[in-house]
């Protein structure tokens, strides 16, 4: 039975142990979101911010819980001091799984402006990121890059583009 | 406009430095201690080293939210943030985040000097109108508390670490700057402070 990219990544989570969830809705992860509060292995909530939820994932992986911070493109685009000085100096294995906006369909031009300064912060950090176009990759990709990311202690970010999700649509 | 120190809280001015020697001196028992950037940290550091503290050096606003982690993950340790007004101010939707997930173990003590000290003493707007301890009360947090003096801190403070949580404790301090100054390596920082909570061993 082919299954939805939610659940892969869902099952991914669960069986690396990763069981803190912590988010900023986007309406793209709103199946992860659901299926994840279905299942009572997880600890799931909204912040209020996207900096918020990073510390918290920092904190519960120091005090020995895995975690994950949900977001679309422009909460990313609030992350970069707090990256810069509380995950990486600190060797911290935050990961994040980012709903691609701006890109292959975007209607807002401000949701395409800040899509194009994710990457380039990624890449100044030296963040290990992943752009998932496939769901036949996507269990391996979030599988294996879990694994480094709490072997190396570094943090990792899962772009999710619309060619695996379908995007937010909209009518021209 | 001046500053004028908002009057609404009737407490004592006291001493950072002071209240924070006092509240390492009531931890029995390994309690994490996670202090916001600055002369937050300082003063922790200045208290007396301690393989659970937590001291930040950046992300400004983030000590709740770290601390929130570390007590979601570990239910049966208590667990401090050491904030000031200022980085409070910067994250006031994490005291919402507090107030719905409600963790019993959480503690929050809030150092209000009305000022951003540590760049110039700025104001901050707890010099004027705010009362953090009644935003906290805003958000959804019923244990909140003005300390009225270094009495009334630690009776506090111990009703904190013995009961259910989560808590706010806010005290006006003086406008002196930190005692010490932590040391700038994050990787041991971070990797100390796991083994303290016994993570790693």
């Amino acid at each position: 039975m082919a299954r939805e990219w939610h659940e892969i990544m869902q099952a991914a989570f669960k069986a690396n142990e990763v069981t803190l969830v912590t988010y900023v809705p986007d309406k793209v992860l709103t199946p992860l979101i659901a299926g994840i509060e279905r299942d009572r292995d997880f600890t799931i909530f909204a912040t209020a911010r996207e900096e918020e939820a990073v510390g918290i994932v920092c904190g519960a992986w120091m005090g020995g819980r895995r975690g994950v911070v949900l977001m679309q493109t422009s909460g990313f685009g609030t992350l970069a001091n707090a990256l810069a000085s509380l995950v990486v100096p600190f060797q911290i294995p935050v990961l994040m799984v980012i709903s691609e906006r701006g890109t292959l369909g975007e209607f807002n031009l401000g949701q395409a402006m800040v899509c194009r300064t994710m990457r380039p912060v990624l890449d100044a950090l030296g963040i290990e990121h992943h752009t998932i176009t496939r769901l036949d990759e996507l269990g391996f990709i979030v599988d294996r890059s879990i694994k480094q990311a709490v072997a190396t202690q570094q943090p990792a970010a899962f772009i999710l583009s619309p060619l695996l999700t379908g995007g937010k649509v909209f009518t021209a | 406009m001046s500053p004028a120190m908002n009057d609404a809280p009737n407490t004592k001015v006291m001493n950072r430095f002071e209240l924070t020697r006092r509240l390492v001196a009531q931890l029995q028992a390994d309690e994490a201690v996670i202090a916001g950037i600055g002369n937050t940290n300082f003063d922790l550091w200045a208290a007396g080293r301690r393989p659970q503290n937590f001291y930040m050096l950046g992300s400004m606003g983030l000590a709740v939210p770290i601390a929130l982690g570390v007590a979601l993950a570990q239910p049966k340790r208590r667990v401090i943030a050491l904030e000031g007004d200022g980085s409070m101010l910067m994250q006031l939707g994490a005291l919402a985040t507090v107030a719905t997930l409600a963790p019993k173990n959480l503690v929050i003590v809030v150092m209000d000097n009305a000022s951003y000290q540590i760049t110039g003493a700025q104001p901050t707007a707890t010099a004027f109108k705010t009362d953090l301890a009644a935003m906290a009360r805003g958000a959804g947090m019923q244990h909140c508390s003005w300390a009225a003096d270094e009495a009334d801190f630690e009776v506090l403070v111990a009703r904190a670490l013995g009961g259910d949580g989560p808590w706010l404790i806010a005290a006006r301090i003086d406008r002196e700057p930190g005692v010490g100054t932590t040391d700038r390596d994050p990787a041991q920082i971070r990797d100390r402070f796991m083994r303290g909570l016994g993570v790693k061993g």
